[in-house]
């Protein structure tokens, strides 16, 4: 049997089409009465290990959780010293955010216009009061001596800080049971902990956490082996942040809360139902609108169309592109602007039609039409190139919505270029020489 | 069809409505969102209907400023504020509680503190800027004529006038915010209005090469021969945002009939303002030769 070259395409484009189905159906399919689960890519070939769920990530506004914009004090230090600062910066609140122990959190830097700001994404977290607390904080640690000299007990600052710290912990004290913070320090902490226990048995050494007096406790004795614990009124929870401000270290900048976004897991699983509702129905009536126009050249772009909903849907997928609503706002639109290259053909072919047989008049209209389908989308993709900014540009938008919606919508460009050219060209060759034959 | 012969009633249409966005905007200005102010937005989840005035008279205090509460579906309502300090979010949901009687829930709650709108205006006027050269650039480029592309960015900004003019006739009757989303739609219609834009000029462009013949010749022939492709595409683009408006959530209903307007002008500004465009300017080049 001897295969046309379009027809041969068209067979490479249907296992496409199928692989792009599998990955883009749900994980799990009710068929007839059972349920058929997609097993999931765990590939092994020798070190290398291939591991894909096929999940499709949301964004914050559907999935539920908070996002938190901080801006950095930045006026009591210099401006040499500022990148090293923001590294670090970010570098602690990274810390924190994964002490925390959520999964999948985003910690940005923006820097615009002198003012340096960080901003933070934690899927599934509502209470952004204490995830704002905790993040927050400066936290920075200091022991100091107090003076006797003066009754007011005047404070004398050691050059023991948080930054000698070897590790924080969670601990009860085993007389109350009330949770204390059990601290154990560097080498060179524990020597100025000896040092500074020597020097004040019998009085008190205050412990101060950014400024504010935590704890004072009576020196019984010199304490060696630098293990220390810091006992307070405090609750569990309070422990626990503390634990992790102190091994994720104090913040080398103080920063503030500017922006805090947050959305229920509930309002997100309605928009997503909303969002597909409004998509089925905006896709019936353009298939429906295309048959009606063009008639049989209209089946062939529904089927192209059909295949482009199926392959984008697939690359979110494997990329993977985090879908946020403006984003399935983006792949929406593209469905529309999907079948523009389709339409551009068509109407070419129909004034081609009159002047020379079909199937030159449709080669015929294919090239024409390439000129303007190709000026036309390189414009929209610069568009969403500028939009998405993949190179954080610190001029240009670096966050979520905008980013989201330019990612799906330039994909949705590119994908609808090779299933408007590609796959429908192919399918009208083999249609319309059988119509022939 | 003559389609140039006209082209003064096009420009008058389009001088309408922008004008009437101008004097919108001049009498009124834009009603802009927390995005661009600072403020927050809260959307609750009630048990039943409450007295919205007596809610705000409850809720203000001298830390809290009630801008409005909307009801934005059954039984959720969305309150705008003034920048809340963390301990009064909670305030809020207490009155709430009181007047139904019932646990309210809170939906979405969004904090932007007064210093992120400068921002964002900024990075929107460099993201146009940025943009427009961009295609102006390339435009000229593949029409090799900088005519074509400063018709299609003059076109372009056509509709961002009538997308910003109609937000502040929207703001005022019906209480629409500009926000981030809004400035997505802007820049998503200037590359919708310059890819209609270049379907019209490739006709003009293929003409040229193969007929030849005046610019108003071309330009007639170009729009008739994709009039119907305009439409038809933007039939596309309209049943999908239609559908988005009326079925797609609250979120992102504004959002969607911000695309909508930007799309209707971006049909109408291709052959009817960046062809016309054209058109005068080789006349006026023609003039000042032979002057």
């Amino acid at each position: 049997m001897h295969l046309s070259s379009p027809a041969k395409k068209l067979i490479v484009i249907f296992i496409l089409f199928l692989g792009a189905l599998f990955i883009s159906l749900p994980q799990k399919i009710p068929f007839f009465g059972r349920e058929v689960v997609r097993p999931n890519l765990d590939i092994k070939i020798g070190r290398f290990e291939i591991k894909k769920s096929f999940d499709l990530r949301l964004g914050l506004d559907l999935a539920g959780g908070s996002h938190l914009v901080f801006e950095a004090d930045t006026s009591k230090i210099s401006s040499d010293k500022m990148k090293d600062a923001v590294v670090s910066l970010k570098e602690v609140v990274e810390k924190r955010v994964n002490l925390f122990g959520i999964s999948e959190p985003v910690v940005q830097t923006s820097s615009f216009g002198g003012k340096e700001r960080i901003i933070v994404e934690l899927p599934g977290i509502q209470n952004t009061q204490q995830a704002a607390e905790l993040i927050g904080r400066t936290a920075q640690l200091v022991f100091a001596e107090v003076s006797e000299a003066t009754s007011s007990g005047e404070l004398k600052i050691t050059d023991l800080t948080g930054a000698d710290l070897e590790r924080a912990a969670v601990d009860f004290d085993q007389t109350t049971g009330k949770p204390v913070v059990a601290l154990q320090f560097t080498k060179e902490g524990g020597g100025k902990f000896e040092k500074i226990t020597e020097k004040n048995i019998g009085k008190a050494v205050a412990i101060l956490l950014d400024t504010e007096i935590i704890s004072a406790p009576i020196v019984q004795e010199k304490i060696s082996g630098g293990n220390a614990i810091i006992s307070g009124d405090f609750t569990t929870e309070e422990v626990k942040k503390l634990v992790i401000q102190l091994n994720a270290g104090a913040l080398p900048l103080p920063i503030g809360l500017v922006e805090e976004r947050v959305v229920q897991a509930t309002l997100g699983t309605e928009s997503v139902a909303q969002s597909v509702k409004a998509g089925l129905v905006g896709l019936t009536m353009v298939l429906a609108f295309m048959v009606l126009s063009y008639g049989r050249l209209g089946v062939v772009s529904a089927v192209g169309l059909i295949i482009f909903g199926i392959l984008t849907l697939a690359l979110y997928k494997l990329i993977p592109v985090v879908l946020t609503l403006p984003g399935i706002a983006g792949f929406l639109l593209s469905v529309g602007m999907a079948v523009d290259s389709n339409i551009l053909i068509f109407e070419r072919f129909k004034e081609e039609k009159g002047k020379r047989p079909v199937a030159d008049a449709l080669e015929v209209s294919f090239g024409r039409a390439w000129d303007s389908i190709r000026d036309a989308n390189i414009a929209t993709l610069v568009t969403a190139f500028i939009l998405a900014n993949p190179f954080d540009w610190d001029f240009l938008h670096t966050s979520g919505p905008v980013r989201g919606f330019a990612i799906t919508l330039a994909l949705g460009v590119a994908i609808s270029l090779f299933t408007g050219i590609v796959v429908s060209r192919n399918l009208l060759r083999v249609f319309v020489r059988e119509k022939k034959a | 069809m003559n389609w140039m012969k006209y082209r003064i009633v096009y420009f008058l249409i389009s001088a309408t409505v922008i004008g009437a966005g101008i004097f919108a905007y001049l009498k009124w200005g834009l009603s802009l969102g927390i995005d661009f102010k600072g403020g927050a937005l809260i959307e609750y989840q009630v048990g039943k209907d409450f007295s919205t005035e007596e809610a705000i008279k409850k809720i203000e205090n001298p830390s809290i400023e009630v801008h409005s509460i909307q009801k934005a579906g059954e039984n959720t309502y969305l309150i705008r504020t003034n920048p809340l300090n963390p301990s009064y979010r909670e305030n809020i949901r207490v009155v709430l509680n009181e007047l139904t009687g019932e646990d309210a829930q809170e939906l979405r709650f969004e904090n932007v503190g007064p210093s992120i709108g400068p921002d964002l205006i900024k990075k929107t006027i460099y993201a146009i800027a940025i943009a427009s050269s961009a295609i102006l650039l390339w435009v000229a480029f593949q029409f090799k004529s900088f005519k074509f592309g400063v018709s299609a960015v003059l076109a372009m900004l056509h509709d961002s006038l009538v997308l910003l003019g109609s937000f502040a006739i929207l703001g005022h009757f019906f209480g629409v915010e500009i926000d981030f989303l809004f400035v997505t739609a802007m820049l998503t219609i200037l590359s919708f209005s310059v890819h209609d834009t270049i379907v019209v000029y490739d006709r003009v462009r293929e003409t040229r090469k193969k007929v030849g013949g005046s610019t108003i010749e071309m330009a007639n022939m170009a729009i008739s021969q994709t009039m119907v492709r305009s439409l038809n595409n933007s039939f596309t683009i309209i049943f999908m945002l239609v559908a988005l408006i009326l079925l797609g959530g609250t979120t992102v209903k504004w959002f969607a009939v911000a695309l909508l307007i930007g799309t209707i002008s971006g049909t109408y500004s291709s052959p009817f303002v960046a062809v016309p465009l054209l058109v005068v300017w080789e006349e006026l080049q023609r003039k000042i030769k032979r002057a």
